[in-house]
């Protein structure tokens, strides 16, 4: 096993506003090796989008406080200097948005655009060099006559060919991590298939570690090696993708699953909704984040859900699945209570 | 994009048709006697209601105003010969008539005052771009520090204060009060007979428009950058590793100064079309001083001449702001 | 969407936290699991008996594109929508779907007469009038019967306005209860609704998104209306959310007896909630089916295409799964392909397809597509079947052996249809 690429270490981002310090990460660990995968899943305001773009240094330093580390290849990100993290950003570790319309200037032609992103990481090639590198890697990422919509502007794409465009742009200076926030949220879904299958290509020819943010559970599932949902700004559940997806042992990751209509599960199974709405990161809950809207909470004794925040632990199944949750045996309510109601048919199959 | 400028002369054609109409008939269905002001000229204040009838007749306004429209807006074209007082005068095209007050051509009076307000409205404008567009950047920036929030809120108190009194008052510390050198003793000199002259002259003026224009533009320029920086495309700028410098000026800017070129368009439009305080405040001869005098004397070819030209400037500096607006955005089409 | 000075999450609103969430109701006492599993809802159950609410035929919207230049002369049409039949039973809920562009959101609006359509008809009620052709006061007492409830929360609500001027603004447009009766009815209707009858004076900005879409299915429900039309209701809501909000929508169909014609892109957030579904194409529908049929025995490639596009969970940890590729883009409906308008990306298209355009075929007791070589996947037959029917040999030349026989333009189903393995009219 190789060292990872990527580690975070106790990752905790504040934002002070008028109304309060916003918790919006605490205490987040995660790693990304080369050639892997990891998928972040959460809803909005869970911190997956806050906690990558901290892997770049996005965040308004003057206001965000952030705290922790954040190692990419060895190097420290965290307080990293102006100009050492412009070095990394677009080279070392590249992401790619979600809305590719809004994520890419209506003003300069597409190609210009990425040839601007591999200028100035290779400030001694000549403009044609850059062009010739941008038209080589639209053409890389599938876009018909390449040398020709180049030139284009990017209100002249279609949805998924902007969103190719964005993929290339990232990728055109060989960065080692790729973190693609929501990259297929706002697209069809035949296009989205095609925008996956893309990722997925591009992963394997570069062997670059990614990072795959979505809410989709269909998409982390059919991209992800290892997954970390997220919950009121901290990890709750982390683990192998079958293990979280097949056997999830955090009552949050269940309810999603339960929530959410499968297209391709039993016609028959139940929706069960989360009651309530997602936490306050202004004055998150006392104890587990997820509390006020569990429906485990008496299972555990002693009101511990309420007073005390439970520690992301290996759960039963061993050390790769970790879970933030005080229920004893999480596997066994999972399979014997949750599973019946939600996913009837896959316990008549086994 | 040549078809949508024809398109967008032959509208402003019509719109001048209709401005030079509206105040054609005003003078027809107005309450006062159009020829009053010149029967008083040309008889020394003795006008009699005969004489006064005699005028009323020469100057056509006893015939209908959709014979005499046709002739006035020929005339622009063709020029033509106009008797006032049994005596014909010829005015050239492009005619704008006589003045009632001294019987000169209109168009030849307007030529003369045309770069004085040219000059002011340039000189002004500049200025306050140069200084507004930068310091809305800089505190766009600065958002939310205390360098930002004191120049936005000192700002918005000076752009309170009415213009014709900050004029006033720099016309007063400046002129009266400090009797500073050189700028001192406003006026508009031509700056072809003394280039310092006409940048003393009218240095008061630049710096009344650019100061009080900067307020504005500051304020317009920083609301547009805010906006801008938060944009997903600046933050996409930043995560490709591009200098700041760049993500600020290349990426932002450049969507920031749309809204701005706008709001510009239109009030350049104004500022050609005459700067009334200005002008009389600062004793510059231009067209807004003069339109003032014409309304006061009843001088209907000066009033309407001035009318159309205010149209003039405002359809032209529209269309401009809309060329510009086409270069600045790919996505517009101009049709 | 996050960015650098904003900080994600809601913060417009601190004041609105769990503590006084949601409900009157089911904040109070905390639900076991085995009570929430009880409000779990299983998927909406069709009533094949039911009649029609509504009932479209051969319904057209062409939008007209203008050149550039001096005179602008129209040059073109946008079909957005072009020629589509269906029914939505009373009660019932019909499914839209189909990916952006292809006039699902357009003819939620045509139904709503916020545009009047290009051709056809649309019969609407007890007494069959047709919406289509009337003017705005002929239509006036009918839009209480037909409500929209949109995607965004965030737009669709006035800001300046209070939830119980939005919700009661209805009552008062259309005069049906005196003006002392309106608060109550606006109490009711957001306890209808899950939210605090309390709050009818406060703003929408200091409500969560779902709580949002409430207010909007609120005002939506208002006047009592018959049908609704809901252009994406939940997409715009956090996941967590959208179940609440398809299990209210869910309860109020059962209890208020409303039809719904419910257009999304998400094809399982659709197939929970509608007992048939339509799958459009640009701007026709390309197939129309019971969820069964559509869903496990889809017969057109695009609606094939489609569901294998939708990534599957169960895939966890390996890899993606195979699937039917769609190449390419959505061609322009300004200039929409001859014949059937998939076949530019069509894996099973064939000289026919671009000759004659393939009609919406009923193929089973609630099942229609359009497709010359309509079956399962894998199981396409290798001569159209639509041949026989059109009267045209196999490349789709008109063949004077072959009589054209009348194909079915019942915006409904009708008792007899045409059996693709037997390749003939059978009934049940």
């Amino acid at each position: 096993m190789s060292d990872p690429f990527l580690v975070v270490e106790d990752l905790t981002v504040k934002f002070p506003t008028e109304d309060g310090l916003v918790n919006a990460v605490t205490d987040l660990s995660y790693t990304v090796e080369q050639g892997k995968t990891l998928g972040i899943v959460g809803e909005s305001g869970s911190g997956k989008s806050v906690s990558s773009m901290a892997v770049l240094g996005l965040h308004d330093m003057r206001t965000a406080r952030i705290t922790g580390s954040i190692k990419v290849g060895g190097q420290e990100v965290v307080g990293l200097g102006e100009s050492k993290l412009r070095k990394l950003r677009g080279k070392e570790v590249a992401m790619i948005f979600q809305d590719a319309l809004a994520a890419l200037h209506p003003f300069y032609k597409v190609g210009s655009q990425l040839a601007e992103a591999y200028l100035v990481h290779h400030p001694k090639a000549s403009k044609r060099e850059a062009r010739r590198k941008a038209i080589e890697m639209l053409d890389r990422v599938g876009i018909p006559q390449p040398d020709r919509r180049v030139d284009d502007f990017p209100h002249q794409f279609s949805g998924g060919m902007r969103q190719r465009a964005m993929i290339a742009m990232g990728l055109i200076n060989d960065p080692k991590l790729l973190i693609a926030d929501e990259p297929t949220t706002a697209l069809d879904v035949t296009v989205q298939a095609q925008i996956l299958d893309l990722l997925q290509d591009l992963q394997r020819e570069f062997n670059s570690a990614v990072i795959i943010i979505t809410h989709d559970l269909g998409v982390i599932a059919e991209m992800a090696d290892d997954i970390l949902v997220m919950y009121g700004g901290r990890g709750v559940e982390k683990g192998p993708a079958k293990e979280v997806l097949t056997r999830p042992q955090m009552p949050y990751t269940w309810g999603l699953l339960s929530s959410v209509p499968d297209v391709h599960g039993d016609t028959a199974s139940k929706l069960v909704p989360i009651p309530g709405n997602p936490p306050s990161l202004l004055d998150p809950p006392t104890g587990c984040a997820f509390h006020p809207r569990c429906a485990h909470v008496d299972k555990v004794p002693g009101n511990k859900c309420v007073t005390e925040l439970p520690p992301l632990t290996a759960g039963p199944t061993g050390a790769g699945h970790l879970n933030r949750c005080h229920l004893a045996d999480p596997v066994g309510v999972f399979e014997n209570e949750v599973l019946p109601v939600i996913a009837p048919e896959l316990l008549e199959e086994s | 994009m040549f078809a949508y400028i024809v398109k967008r002369l032959l509208a402003g054609i019509v719109v001048m048709l209709l401005v030079s109409l509206s105040i054609f008939l005003l003078f027809w269905y107005g309450p006062s006697e159009p020829a009053r002001a010149i029967c008083d000229t040309k008889t020394s204040q003795r006008c009699t209601p005969a004489k006064l009838e005699v005028f009323t007749e020469e100057l056509g306004y006893n015939n209908a105003w959709y014979t005499e429209f046709p002739e006035y807006v020929g005339g622009i074209f063709t020029g033509r010969d106009i008797t006032i007082a049994s005596q014909t005068t010829r005015c050239d095209a492009p005619c704008l008539g006589l003045s009632y007050k001294n019987g000169k051509p209109v168009w030849d009076e307007m030529k003369g005052r045309l770069p004085a307000t040219f000059s002011v409205a340039i000189g002004g404008a500049f200025l306050y771009l140069l200084l507004g567009v930068p310091l809305g950047v800089a505190a766009a920036r600065r958002r939310g520090t205390v360098a930002d929030k004191s120049l936005v809120s000192s700002f918005l108190v000076l752009s309170s204060v009415p213009y014709y009194l900050f004029a006033l008052l720099t016309f007063l510390y400046f002129s009266v009060l400090f009797e500073a050198p050189f700028i001192g003793n406003p006026g508009y000199v031509p700056f072809t007979e003394s280039p310092s002259g006409w940048v003393g002259g009218l240095a008061l003026a630049w710096i009344c428009l650019g100061i009080f224009g900067c307020t504005q533009y500051t304020r317009y320029s920083r609301g547009a950058m805010v906006e801008a920086l938060s944009e997903d495309y600046v933050r996409t700028a930043k995560a490709k590793g591009l200098p700041q410098r760049e993500v600020v000026y290349k990426h932002a800017l450049r969507a920031a100064l749309v809204p701005v070129v706008t709001i510009f368009g239109i009030d350049f439009g104004t500022l050609l079309a005459g700067t009334i305080f200005t002008e009389k405040i600062f004793d510059i001869d231009g067209i807004g001083l003069w339109a003032l005098l014409a309304v006061g004397q009843k001088d209907l070819p000066i009033v309407q001449a001035t009318a159309l030209f205010a149209a003039v400037a405002l359809i032209l500096s529209n269309l401009l702001v809309d060329l510009l607006y086409s270069v600045l955005d790919p996505r517009v089409r101009l049709s | 969407m996050t960015d650098v000075n904003h900080p994600p999450h809601d913060p417009e609103n601190p004041a609105v936290t769990e503590g006084e969430e949601l409900s009157a109701s089911n904040e109070e006492q905390k639900l076991t699991f085995a009570q929430l599993a009880q409000t779990g809802h299983a998927p909406t159950e069709l009533d094949p008996d039911a009649e029609p609410v509504l009932s479209v035929d051969n319904l057209k919207m062409y939008f007209p594109v203008k050149s550039s230049g001096l005179v602008r002369r129209t040059i073109g049409h946008v079909q957005a929508v072009d020629g589509i039949s269906f029914q939505v039973p009373r009660g019932g809920s019909l499914g839209l779907v189909g990916e952006s562009g292809c006039g699902k959101s357009t003819t939620g609006r045509l139904i709503t007469r916020l545009y009047t359509p290009t051709g056809g008809s649309m019969q609407f009620g007890e007494k069959k009038q047709d919406i289509a052709r009337m003017s705005n006061r002929e239509l006036k007492p009918l839009r209480r019967d037909v409500q929209m409830i949109f995607q965004d929360p965030y737009t669709s609500l006035n800001p300046r306005h209070t939830v119980g001027a939005i919700v009661g603004a209805p009552l008062e447009v259309h005069n049906v209860v005196p003006k002392n009766k309106v608060l109550p009815r606006v109490q009711e209707l957001l306890e209808v609704v899950g939210l605090n009858p309390e709050h009818y004076n406060r703003y929408p900005n200091e409500f969560s998104g779902g709580q949002r879409q409430r207010i909007g299915i609120a005002r939506a429900l208002t006047l009592n209306p018959k049908l609704l039309v809901a252009d994406e209701p939940v997409s715009a809501l956090d996941v967590s959310i959208q179940a609440q909000v398809i299990n209210l929508l869910q309860d109020l169909q059962q209890e208020f007896d409303i039809a719904f014609l419910f257009i999304a892109h998400d094809l399982a957030v659709v197939r929970h909630f509608c007992p048939e579904v339509a799958v459009m194409y640009l701007g026709k529908i390309v197939e129309i089916a019971d969820r069964e049929s559509i869903y496990n025995h889809a017969h057109h490639p695009y609606t094939q295409a489609l569901l294998s596009a939708v990534p599957d969970i169960k895939q966890a940890g390996q890899g993606r799964r195979e699937r039917i590729r769609l190449e390419g883009d959505v061609p322009s409906p300004i200039n929409p392909p001859s014949g059937c308008r998939f076949r530019t990306r069509c894996p099973l298209a064939q000289e026919i397809c671009a000759k004659v355009e393939p009609p919406l075929l009923q193929i089973g007791p609630r099942h229609k597509v359009a497709c010359h070589f309509a079956g399962e996947i894998g199981r396409h037959p290798a001569t159209p079947v639509t041949s026989g029917l059109l009267g045209v040999d196999r490349q789709g030349s008109p063949d004077p052996a072959v009589t054209p026989q009348p194909v079915g333009t019942n915006p409904g189903y009708d008792k007899q249809w045409f059996d693709l393995d037997s390749q003939q009219m059978v009934s049940a």
